[in-house]
C-alpha cells in the first residue's frame, strides 16, 4: 500500500479527535471534566443531555436556529440562481465590479456594524424574528452562493442553452427543466455552504434576537453562571448542534462527489 | 467563445442586489456617520471631521494588532490551502468510502464558532485536555494560557482544524468536475502525476481555489469568536487580533467614533487585500485561457 493512501484516513482521524473530545465531555460530569485527565469517560452519564431536553428554552432556540437557517438557505439559493446564470452567460455593464462588490459585503468587521444592524432591523420591525437573522446572514451567503453556482454553471457548455432556445423552450422552462438538473450538484454544494455559514455564525444572530428567535449558540452562552462554566451541558449542546449539519452534509455528499457530469456534457 | 454582451442580464441580478444593498448599504452609511462625529449622548453629537481617522491611524496598539493579524492570516493561507488541496487529492473518489469521508471531513465546519473555542479551551489544557496532555507527555512544555507562542499556535491549530475542510471540500468538488477524458489524455501523453496536477487539475481548480483563498483570507482576517472564547486575546496581547481590539474599543470603552473610523479603515484593508487576490487569480485565469 502506498503511503499516500494513508493521508486521507490519517487526516480524517485527526480531525475527529476534537469532536471525540466534545462527545466525551458531554458524557462527563463537571467534576470529572475538571478533575483530571482521562482518555474516555469513566462513568458515562446522560445527565447533561437530560438538562437540555427538560428545559424548553433549549429546544425553542434549536428550532429558532433551524428556522432562520432554512429561510436563509432557500432564499439565498433562489436569488442566486438567476444572478449566477447572468454572470456565467452574459457580459453586461459593470459585471466584474458588481461581482466583487457583492463579495465585499462579507468584509465588514462585525464589532461596529452590529449596532447599525440592530437599529436597521429594529426600525423595520423585524428584530427578534428569524427573518432578521436570515436577511443579515444573506449578506455573506448570497455572494458565496452566486459565486459557487456561477462556477458550476460555467462548466455547462453554452451550446446547451442555444439548442434549447432554438428548440423553442422559453427561458423559464429551459432554466427549470434543462439547466437546473445539469447544475444539481452546484445547487447541493451551495445549499450546504449557505446552511453551514448561517448555522455557525453567532455574533449577528445573537445581536438581532432577544427571546423569540434566539439561536441555540446564544442559549449556550447562558451556561456561564456564577459557579463557573457548566462544561458538560455546554458540550452536550455542542454535540446536538452537530446533528442538523451532519444530516445536511449526508444528503448533499453525493452532489459534491458527483461533480463529474458537469464538464462532460 | 466570447460571452455575448446583453444588458438585460441585469434583470436577473437585480433581486440579489436589492437584498444585499438593503442589508449592507444602510449599516455602512451609519458607520460612516459615526466615524466623523463625537457622540456624547443620544441627541448630542459634534462633527469632528477626520479627527478619529487621524487618531486611529497613529494608534500603536492598532499597528501591533494589524501586524499580528497579517502574520496570522498569511500563516492560515500558507497552511490551509496546500493542505486542503492535498487532502482533496487524497480522498477516495467513489463508493461508500467517498461518502463517509465527505461527511467526516465536513464535521468541523458545522460546529458553531463559540463551541469551537469551548472545545479547544478544554482540549488544549495541559492538565485535563487531550491535546495539552499529549504535547506535554512528548516532553514539550506547553501551556496556552500562559505562554504567548503556545497560545498563538493553539489558535492557529484550531483554525487549521476548523477551516481546512472548507478548502478541501471546495477543491474536491472542483476535482470532481474534471472530465475523465482529461485524465485519459494525460495518460496517453505519459504525464507524471505532478504534471497531471500542475497542468490539468490545478488550472481547473482555479475557480474554487479563488473562492477558498478569499473566504479564508476574509474570515481569518476578521476572526473573532474562536480566539475570544479560547484565549480572550491573551496572554498579554499575543492573540489580540484586529476584531478583538476593535470590540474592546467599541463595546468595552464605548468609543463609538474612533471604533467606527477604525472599522472603515479595517474594511478598506480587507477590501484592498481581497481585491489584490481576486484580480491576481482572475487575471491569471485570463492569461492561461489565451
Amino acid at each position: 500500500m502506498k503511503p499516500s493512501r494513508l493521508v486521507a484516513p490519517l487526516y480524517l482521524a485527526a480531525s475527529l479527535v476534537p469532536i471525540y473530545w466534545l462527545v466525551g465531555m458531554s458524557l462527563k460530569t463537571n467534576e470529572e471534566i475538571l478533575g483530571g485527565f482521562a482518555l474516555y469517560p469513566r462513568a458515562p452519564t446522560l445527565a447533561n443531555y437530560a438538562v437540555i431536553f427538560t428545559d424548553p428554552s433549549w429546544s425553542h432556540s434549536y428550532v429558532a436556529s433551524l428556522t432562520y437557517v432554512t429561510i436563509n438557505t432557500v432564499l439565498s439559493v433562489l436569488l442566486a440562481l438567476p444572478a449566477a446564470y447572468a454572470f456565467s452567460r452574459y457580459r453586461f455593464l459593470g459585471d466584474t465590479h458588481l461581482f466583487f462588490w457583492l463579495l465585499s459585503n462579507r468584509m465588514a468587521p462585525p464589532a461596529v456594524f452590529l449596532l447599525p444592524f440592530f437599529q436597521l432591523y429594529q426600525s423595520i420591525g423585524l428584530f427578534d424574528t428569524p427573518w432578521a437573522v436570515a436577511l443579515a446572514h444573506m449578506l455573506f451567503t448570497v455572494p458565496l452562493a452566486v459565486w459557487i453556482l456561477e462556477g458550476f454553471m460555467s462548466g455547462v457548455p453554452r451550446e446547451i442553452d442555444e439548442t434549447a432556445f432554438i428548440d423553442g423552450h422559453g427561458f423559464f422552462g429551459f432554466f427549470v427543466r434543462i439547466f437546473l438538473p445539469l447544475v444539481r450538484s452546484g445547487v447541493g454544494v451551495t445549499a450546504f455552504f449557505c446552511f453551514m455559514f448561517s448555522w455557525v455564525e453567532l455574533l449577528l444572530a445573537r445581536t438581532l434576537t432577544s427571546v423569540d428567535a434566539k439561536p441555540i449558540a446564544a442559549t449556550m452562552t447562558r451556561t456561564v453562571s456564577a459557579a463557573g462554566m457548566d462544561w458538560g451541558v455546554l458540550a452536550a449542546a455542542g454535540v446536538l448542534t452537530l446533528i442538523p449539519g451532519a444530516i445536511v452534509i449526508y444528503f448533499v455528499r453525493n452532489y459534491i462527489a458527483k461533480g463529474f457530469a458537469l464538464g462532460r456534457v | 467563445m466570447e460571452k455575448p454582451f446583453n444588458n438585460r442580464a441585469w434583470l436577473l441580478v437585480v433581486p440579489v442586489l436589492v437584498v444585499v444593498a438593503f442589508s449592507a448599504v444602510i449599516p455602512l452609511m451609519t458607520v460612516v456617520n459615526y466615524s466623523v462625529q463625537d457622540i456624547l449622548g443620544p441627541d448630542q453629537h459634534v462633527f469632528v471631521g477626520t479627527e478619529w481617522f487621524r487618531k486611529v491611524l497613529r494608534d500603536p496598539e492598532l499597528h501591533g494588532a494589524l501586524k499580528r493579524q497579517i502574520v496570522y492570516s498569511l500563516a492560515v493561507l500558507a497552511i490551509e490551502l496546500p493542505l486542503g488541496v492535498g487532502i482533496a487529492l487524497a480522498l477516495p473518489m467513489r463508493g461508500r468510502a467517498a461518502s463517509a469521508s465527505l461527511v467526516v471531513l465536513a464535521l468541523p465546519l458545522l460546529v458553531p464558532w463559540n463551541v469551537v473555542g469551548t472545545i479547544w479551551q478544554i482540549f488544549g489544557r495541559g492538565d485535563i485536555g487531550l491535546l495539552g496532555v499529549a504535547v506535554n507527555r512528548m516532553g514539550v512544555h506547553y501551556n496556552y494560557t500562559a505562554d504567548a507562542a503556545d497560545a498563538w499556535l493553539t489558535v492557529l491549530a484550531m483554525d487549521v482544524w476548523h477551516w481546512t475542510p472548507l478548502v478541501a471540500l471546495l477543491a474536491y468538488a472542483g476535482l470532481r468536475a474534471i472530465p475523465e477524458a482529461f485524465y485519459q489524455a494525460a495518460r496517453i501523453d505519459g504525464a507524471s502525476s505532478w504534471a497531471t496536477f500542475r497542468f490539468i487539475q490545478l488550472p481547473r481548480l482555479r475557480g474554487v481555489l479563488t473562492i477558498a483563498v478569499l473566504l479564508r483570507f476574509m474570515d481569518s482576517f476578521m476572526i473573532y469568536t474562536e480566539p475570544f472564547v479560547l484565549t480572550g486575546g491573551g496572554p498579554g496581547n499575543a492573540t489580540t487580533f484586529l476584531s478583538q481590539y476593535l470590540t474592546r474599543l467599541a463595546v468595552g470603552q464605548f468609543d463609538l467614533g474612533p471604533a467606527a473610523a477604525f472599522s472603515l479603515v479595517y474594511f478598506l484593508v480587507v477590501l484592498l487585500f481581497s481585491y489584490v487576490f481576486y484580480t491576481a487569480m482572475t487575471s491569471a485565469a485570463g492569461r492561461e485561457a489565451r
